[in-house]
């Protein structure tokens, strides 16, 4: 009955099931928290915008983002990826989600930022409908938790029109 | 030592019926092990519900060895979502971000860009040759959970074997000499 055996699967399970349950509550202490993140997008300067060989148009920007996502971390949270997407509709598409820039925050004291950058991923869409078009820029958040569940949200910037000419 | 002695006695007393039991206790410690997998799957609606990290293509938010437990839901993939894919002719599902969807307006159909974290380009030179969009039918589920180095044991078992064949008898020869 009280072999080595049996103490050592007793042992294990016991301290198997603590972990379980420790990381389950740090999880689910991550539901407390209510964030307020603000976020400001601005585009100083379309750099250039041409329809590609391939006739789909491409165009690069300069952003200027600023952000304070401090209040997105708590004691569970690994990192931020935070990322800005321009979003849009055109005739054939319903919905268009290019993502332009993101970036990985590691801590809190990194959360409230701002870059001035041009577009990391080319903003190419499908087909040639970007001129003189409407989109919304996104900023999306994903937090990574140390352990358990995972969050994202995001704030939507609307009122961005692109030129209608190339240039 | 007692224990060995015991165990060893415990062989020499090896009776049909204590054998007969002890299959059917070991059948029922597969078969529920097989009715947890495939009653995750139903709920996940995912193929697979529980992956293994094997890269590093998306440190340092998950690192080799994490565990991340994915979930299919009919909600239309958007970007930023971590999901697992699947190429044709490839047998490793991986395990990236979305950055890029087109979505079909009269057919709903989808057209996604996927790019690791880690990585400095986009997934289109991991994809089948001419291929330059996933599509919905690639997608295995989307991660919903994380658990750090719970997948090591995997990872250290299906890169060296001999290990699992150890482990796997000393289990049979526990389980052969247990009395309970």
């Amino acid at each position: 009955m009280h072999s080595f055996g049996y103490r050592a699967n007793a042992f294990l399970t016991f301290a198997i099931t603590i972990l379980a349950l420790i990381c389950a509550m740090a999880s689910l202490s991550d539901n407390f928290n209510s964030p307020s993140p603000t976020s400001q997008v601005q585009v100083l300067n379309i750099n250039w915008f041409q329809k590609k060989p391939d006739g789909d148009d491409e165009v690069s920007l300069t952003l200027n983002i600023s952000a304070n996502l401090q209040s997105l971390f708590t004691w569970n949270t690994k990192q931020v990826f935070v990322f800005l997407a321009a979003e849009y509709e055109t005739p054939k598409n319903s919905l268009n989600q290019v993502s332009l820039w993101d970036g990985i925050i590691p801590s809190k004291e990194h959360a409230q930022f701002w870059i001035h950058t041009t577009n990391k991923y080319r903003f190419i869409d499908q087909g040639s409908n970007l001129r003189g078009k409407n989109f919304n820029l996104t900023l999306h958040w994903h937090v990574m938790p140390k352990t358990g569940k995972m969050f994202a949200d995001k704030i939507v910037m609307s009122g961005y029109r692109l030129p209608e000419a190339y240039r | 030592m007692g224990w060995i002695e015991e165990s060893v006695a415990s062989i020499k007393s090896f009776k049909i019926r204590q054998a007969l039991h002890q299959a059917v206790s070991l059948g029922m410690i597969v078969a529920s092990a097989l009715m947890i997998w495939k009653t995750l799957m139903c709920v996940t609606g995912s193929e697979s519900p529980v992956v293994v990290v094997l890269s590093e293509s998306m440190e340092p938010g998950f690192s080799r060895g994490d565990i991340l437990f994915l979930y299919l839901s009919r909600d239309p993939i958007r970007v930023g979502e971590i999901v697992v894919y699947n190429i044709d002719g490839r047998d490793i599902p991986i395990v990236h971000r979305v950055i890029k969807v087109h979505e079909r307006k009269d057919t709903g159909e989808v057209d996604i860009l996927t790019k690791g974290d880690n990585n400095e380009g986009d997934d289109i030179p991991l994809y089948a040759p001419d291929q330059y969009w996933l599509q919905r039918h690639h997608i295995m589920g989307r991660a919903v959970g994380f658990l750090p180095y719970v997948g090591w044991a995997t990872i250290i078992m299906t890169e060296k074997p001999i290990i699992k064949y150890v482990l796997i008898s000393v289990l049979g020869l526990l389980a052969i000499t247990s009395n309970d």
